[in-house]
């Protein structure tokens, strides 16, 4: 009798709604019942609500049984889900999930698919052909290619990718570095988590590329502490990776060299800030560097540095091996290719789809996420992370692409959506956003360390009803004040979120001040 | 539970030992001796200073900068609770100040009589699964109030 695969994520967000217990239910079920089983702990497939999505493959299919519980497993097993029976709780085959099927996943093509350690079950979903590719072209053509595809930064400010490798290849350096950001300080957002998990071969498949690129040997994976389960696994996928020969002093007998070591952050969103994330790998306070020089001139150790986020190191192997072309005919005007986007909040279906951008938010809340949780009325959604706006129902025709979010006076950023129903006080929100710049600022300029606390507390005398006229506009001018003469954007783009809920919700200032009256 | 002087001493040299040689250290450092002992101890800071050449201020300095680095032992069992935009959207802060009220804590009070501690964190990634948060290293998503108060309680069998 073959052995029956039994795939039960190990990403960090299906553990936090029991999936260890679910794994070990099955396999003393499976003991108990002399049933001989493989568990593979998969990254997740990014349908939370379903989290955790167990999966039994059967004659080469998969057949998806989720949101299981551990107090499920019995019952599973007596309507004989190891040949895919039927069960309230079975939704089919994975593939044929509209869900899914209906997303265009070349960046987590696999997550959620294989064994994220195996680099067997790698190289057998295509991985490795990327880095391939990349050993047998001159450097200059990798970054073509990448230049090619119109891949822009997906860590927030969307910098095109082949324009800053080019400027690291061709600085000047005894050693250059590649970085990736693995800070993903964004609030509701979570790729870089599920594909570190998930796919963290990929990861270092992008990162050797880029060193193959620009000539570096070096690369540094910084991960906030927050993350232990992705930083585990990048760490586990390094020793795997160096000892199977695609990483370290010889590069699948290239002769190439490329290393790699994690280094954990220390709850500091700042440090998502390419220089503070420098400083902070170098040892030091995590405080914004003066700009320029560029990082790309005199990065890390004053040396040339390529600093990218983990989505956009992770796009690279697809595109050297599909080609720029491939890539670039997803997506939407001067953004190409696909986002991995990630819903989250008050929403009925949360998780990642990964689609070419130009989808319309109002596409992805109520078509992919099914609208509220709550079933009440969704009143807005943040974009972006805490520093992104907050659009109302009427903006949710903006089209999910760069360009078109700047025109609404938003951003895309990391590519994070998060759901509010009608419950949300927006004044409340806004207070939020100062709090959370005043909570995380590095301190190196006044109008962000000064300017956020000053903003609280003038949100909280509108709240409570106290000079109400005079604190809005003396707000506004703050606003003005931050966004002008911030160093950095934490300080810069804060205001945000406070200027589109006082845009798009006045009420929510005015009503708070009159209650209180 | 004190951590005598020898076991301070013991987890900075091998802190220093097994990860001080690296470029930019000092972090790995820390953190090692943070997963050690829980906090780093002020006695560990001449002897950090020195192998990085730097002034024991300097080492105070990068301390103090990072939310994480403790400098007094941690309490009993501290439960960070994520404060961030996607758990608010799902009751996070009526559901914080619930707990408070379970645990006898003031909304400025850290730690109870039973030495639970709250502390406030923004996003575990599990945004899709909020209200989160974590304990020991462990993250719970989809809180309510009855399995929130058995966590920081350490009541066992949560997740079944
Ligand atoms: C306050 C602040 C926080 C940031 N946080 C992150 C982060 O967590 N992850 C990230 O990739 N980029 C973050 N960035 C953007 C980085 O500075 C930088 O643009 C990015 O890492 C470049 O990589 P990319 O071109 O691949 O996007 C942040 C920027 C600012 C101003
Ligand atoms: S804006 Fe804030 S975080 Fe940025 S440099 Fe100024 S003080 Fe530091
Ligand atoms: S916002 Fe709470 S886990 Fe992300």
């Amino acid at each position: 009798m073959s052995v029956i695969t039994i795939y039960v994520p190990g990403d960090a967000g299906a553990l936090a709604v029991g999936a260890d217990a679910v794994a070990t239910a099955i396999v003393a079920q499976a003991q108990a019942r002399g049933t001989a089983i493989k568990l593979v702990r998969n990254g997740s497939r990014g349908m939370y609500w379903l989290e955790p999505l167990v999966e039994v493959e059967v004659a080469g299919r998969r057949h998806a049984y989720g949101p299981v519980k551990a107090r499920d497993v019995a019952g599973l097993f007596e309507a004989n889900f190891l040949n895919a029976g039927q069960h309230p709780l079975a939704l089919g085959e994975t593939e044929n999930l509209a869900w899914l099927r209906n997303q265009e996943r070349l960046t987590f093509q696999r997550v959620g698919v294989t064994d994220p350690l195996s680099l067997s079950d790698y190289q057998a979903h295509d991985g490795v052909s990327g880095l391939r590719a990349a050993l047998a072209m001159a450097p200059a053509d990798i970054i073509k290619a990448v230049t090619d595809s119109g891949l822009r930064g997906r860590g927030g400010a969307a910098f095109p990718t082949g324009i800053k490798w080019k400027t690291v290849a061709e600085a000047a350096g005894t050693q250059k570095y590649i970085v990736c950001n693995a800070d993903e300080g964004d609030s509701g957002t979570f790729a870089d988590r599920m594909l570190m998990e998930g796919d963290p071969l990929l990861l270092i498949e992008g990162m050797t590329i880029a060193g193959l690129a620009v000539g570096a040997t070096q690369g540094y994976v910084y991960i906030r502490s927050e993350y232990p389960h992705a930083e585990r696994a990048m760490r586990a996928a390094i020793e795997v990776a160096t000892a199977g020969g695609f990483l370290g002093a010889d590069i699948l007998g290239s002769r190439r060299a490329f290393t790699l070591e994690v280094r954990r952050g220390a709850g500091a969103y700042i440090c998502g800030e390419e220089t503070s994330l420098l400083e902070s790998i170098e040892g030091k306070r995590g405080q914004i560097r003066f700009k320029p020089p560029l990082p790309a001139h005199k990065g890390l150790f004053g040396q040339p540095t390529v600093v990218n986020n983990v989505l956009t190191l992770a796009t690279v192997p697809v595109i050297l091996a599909k080609g720029a072309q491939f890539y670039g005919e997803y997506g939407r005007g001067r953004s190409r290719g696909t986002q991995p986007f990630q819903l989250a909040g008050n929403v009925k279906q949360g998780g990642l789809i990964e689609k070419a951008f130009g989808l319309t938010l109002g596409e992805l809340i109520f078509d992919w996420g099914g609208g509220s949780a709550s079933g009440r009325p969704v009143r807005t959604a943040q974009v972006g992370g805490p520093l992104g706006a907050y659009l109302p129902p009427a903006h949710f025709d903006t089209p999910l692409d760069y360009e078109s979010f700047a025109a609404r006076k938003a951003m895309l950023g990391h590519g994070g959506v998060v759901v509010f129903d009608d419950t949300v006080d927006m004044a409340a929100m806004a207070r939020f956003a100062m709090e959370f710049c005043a909570v995380e600022s590095c301190g190196k300029c006044t109008p962000c360390r000064i300017g956020s606390v000053r903003g609280r507390e003038l949100i909280e005398h509108i709240m409570a009803g106290r000079e109400v006229t005079r604190n809005l506009a003396t707000l506004h001018d703050l606003c003005d004040t931050m966004i002008s003469a911030s160093l950095c954007a934490l300080g810069g783009m804060a205001p945000f979120p406070v200027l589109s809920a006082l845009e798009h919700f006045p009420d929510d200032f005015v009503r708070a001040g009159r209650d209180a009256a | 539970m004190t951590v005598t002087l020898s076991e301070r001493q013991q987890a900075t040299t091998r802190a220093l030992a097994e990860h001080g040689a690296a470029p930019g250290a000092l972090l790995p450092v820390l953190h090692a001796i943070q997963d050690a002992l829980g906090y780093i101890p002020d006695d560990a800071l001449d002897s950090i200073a020195s192998h990085f050449n730097l002034s024991r201020a300097d080492v105070h300095g990068v301390i103090s900068f990072y939310h994480d680095f403790k400098h007094a032992p941690p309490a009993r069992r501290v439960l960070r609770l994520c404060r961030a935009e996607a758990c608010q959207s799902m009751g996070g802060a009526a559901l914080e100040a619930d707990l408070r009220k379970r645990l006898g804590l003031g909304p400025d009070e850290d730690v109870n009589r039973d030495g639970i501690a709250i502390e406030a964190a923004y996003c575990f990634g599990a945004c899709a699964c909020a209200p989160a948060a974590m304990l020991d290293g462990e993250l719970h998503g989809r809180l309510d109030l009855e399995t929130l108060t058995a966590l920081a309680r350490g009541e066992a069998e949560l997740k079944a």
